[in-house]
């Protein structure tokens, strides 16, 4: 089985969010960037196939060069290869033409992407990639077993799960519980001196057009303070004549 | 033209996201000077989607669509799109919606934002202000397509009644064998549960509540406003509770009109999952946790005296108030 695991370079959760150009640009200054959780999980759950069934697993990404540590430290949780698509990630069309042209060349059995990126939250490119190649998709992905040619996975959907039966080439917008937290895997001393001599392909964009453009970011407002109170009378009296919820 | 609107139901009723988009494909509409039509697969009562706003509603009644399928309902909405000559087409933040909304935007060609939070700030460009970064900043997007994919954020924009002249029509999609590639072996959900997803209220524990053993009176708050129950991570992590609960930057995000946050500290990625409930509160015992300065009522107390005291007063305002 030849897996494709799509990873999104995003910065890390604790991260202050900042623009500048005019509020046009996101801030990078201090922010560290990291492998998007989600798709961690789904690298994680790679590693299992690799392991247990023999899979061979590549990473890829879109995007400049300042994503390679992140696409090295895939290969040293275990990935075989990665490739990065040169060009910056504009929008989740434009990526998931790029990963389509690659994913089509790779022939690749099954694709794990995200849920969706913490940064721009747009949940698009594995769905949108899925449609461009032909290949089922499944969302929300808690669990994920491959037989042969058959796949059976369960998603999350509003209020449980369902469970759903498929068949290869599979794309998965995966999330926690394909693998669980305490299964994800720092990557060892061994890992990391491995990873260096992997190799790590640069491949130049397709034609590739944007759909939609991010004109200019706004922070939230800032909050007003918290109004304290010291008995749950007053709490219950606040919640339904002043803010009129219950 | 006209503006499409993709409604879900449930057991053959309309859900609440359901008319708030049809409220919000209205306003838009009348921002375009045009009229909306709605899609309704199996769906509930086509004259409530009138009383929102929808002028014509697509009705597709067929067995093979009982239960939800991604690429078949979008293949029924791109349809549904291309013979409305619809120029905007909106979806919801279900997990059903999310879901199928790549689909539908490969297939028309369709530039797509999620999240969006409000009315266009224009139409031509056709702008959008949508939440980025998991609430941390929002995003003012313009979608270049000549067909606009939008997903409306749960909550942001309310339901408003506009009646409208609802005419049905019966629509029947051609549907091939992709479409049903994908085999539902089956379906676990408590029904007799409030989703975090249409919660409207939503009470969360933390690790100060000590160990699963304490849910019981979470569960009661719950049950008295009839919410739904949800976790910091931690507390999924350990098996407290199902990840299912889990919410957050990580986990599911909430978007309720209340939110009571009960021995949770406040760490930045359980916030920004949770920031864009209208009204939160916060009972933890250390006055300088960080969630007090996210929430807009707190009190600074043991969980374990507070909570069973405020189910008894809320017993008695439900009762009063009933
Ligand atoms: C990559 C990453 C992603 C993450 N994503 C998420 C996410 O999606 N969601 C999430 O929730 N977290 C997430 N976290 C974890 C987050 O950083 C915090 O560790 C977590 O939210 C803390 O959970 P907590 O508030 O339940 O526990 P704690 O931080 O331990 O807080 C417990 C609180 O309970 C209070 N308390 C103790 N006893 C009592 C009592 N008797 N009565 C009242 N109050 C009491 C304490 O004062 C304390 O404030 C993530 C972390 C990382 C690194």
């Amino acid at each position: 089985m030849k897996i494709l695991v799509c990873i999104s370079h995003v910065p890390d959760t604790t991260s202050k969010i900042n623009f500048t150009d005019g509020d046009t640009k996101f801030d990078t200054n201090g922010v560290q960037f990291v492998i998007n959780p989600n798709d961690e999980f789904g690298l994680t759950r790679a590693m299992w196939f690799k392991e247990k069934q023999g899979a061979t697993v590549h990473v890829i990404n879109v995007g400049g060069p300042e994503t390679e540590p992140t696409l090295r430290k895939a290969l040293a949780i275990g990935a075989d290869e990665a490739i990065r698509v040169n060009t910056p990630a504009t929008d989740g069309f434009s990526v998931a033409k790029q990963l389509a042209n690659v994913a089509k060349e790779g022939a690749y059995d099954l694709i794990i992407g995200g849920r969706e990126s913490i940064d721009y939250n747009g949940g698009m490119v594995p769905g949108m990639l899925a449609k461009l190649i032909g290949a089922n998709f499944v969302n929300t992905c808690i669990s994920l077993e491959v037989n042969g040619n058959e796949a059976t996975a369960i998603r999350e959907i509003d209020g449980g799960k369902e469970t759903l039966k498929t068949s290869l080439p599979l794309v998965v917008g995966g999330q926690k519980g394909l693998v669980e937290e305490s299964d994800l895997r720092i990557p060892n001393m061994r890992g990391i001196m491995q990873a260096r001599s992997k190799p790590l392909t640069v491949k130049e964009p397709a034609d590739a057009t944007s759909e939609t453009v991010a004109v200019s970011f706004e922070k939230p407002a800032p909050k007003g303070a918290v109004k304290l109170v010291d008995n749950v009378d007053d709490l219950i009296n606040l919640l339904h004549n002043e803010a009129k919820v219950i | 033209m006209s503006v499409l609107v993709y409604t879900e139901s449930e057991e053959g009723k309309f859900k609440k996201i359901a008319l708030e988009a049809v409220s919000y494909a209205k306003g838009i509409a009348d921002a375009m000077g045009t009229s909306v039509t709605a899609v309704a697969i199996n769906g509930g009562n086509a004259s409530e989607l009138a009383t929102y706003g929808a002028a014509k509603i697509l009705e597709v009644s067929n067995d093979s669509l009982t239960n939800f399928n991604a690429e078949a309902y979008a293949d029924v909405v791109a349809q549904a799109a291309k013979k409305e000559d619809a120029k905007v087409v909106i979806l919801t933040a279900s997990a059903n919606s999310k879901f199928m909304a790549p689909l539908v935007a490969v297939n028309l060609e369709a530039g797509y934002v999620p999240n969006v939070t409000g009315l266009p700030v224009s139409t031509s460009p056709f702008k959008v202000k949508h939440s980025v970064f998991t609430n941390k900043a929002f995003s003012f997007t313009e979608i270049t397509t000549d067909i606009k994919l939008v997903g409306l954020a749960k909550n942001a924009y309310g339901l408003k009644e506009a009646s409208a002249a609802g005419a049905s029509e019966n629509f029947a999609p051609n549907l091939d064998a992709h479409d049903f590639d994908m085999k539902i072996v089956s379906v676990d959900k408590a029904t007799d549960k409030v989703t975090i997803a249409d919660a409207e209220i939503v009470v969360s524990g933390g690790r100060g509540l000590k160990g699963p053993e304490n849910w019981g009176m979470i569960e009661e708050l719950a049950g008295i406003l009839g919410a739904a129950t949800a976790c910091s991570k931690p507390v999924s992590d350990m098996g407290w509770r199902p990840h299912s609960e889990h919410v957050g930057q990580t986990g599911k995000p909430v978007a309720a009109t209340l939110y009571i946050a009960i021995g949770i500290s406040g760490a930045i990625q359980h916030l920004a999952g949770i920031n864009s409930s209208k009204v939160k509160v916060v009972i933890n015992n250390d006055p300088e946790a960080p969630f007090f300065k996210a929430a807009d009522y707190g009190i600074v107390g043991d969980a374990f005296e507070v909570i069973p005291q405020l189910n008894e007063k809320l017993k008695e305002f439900k009762a009063q108030n009933a």
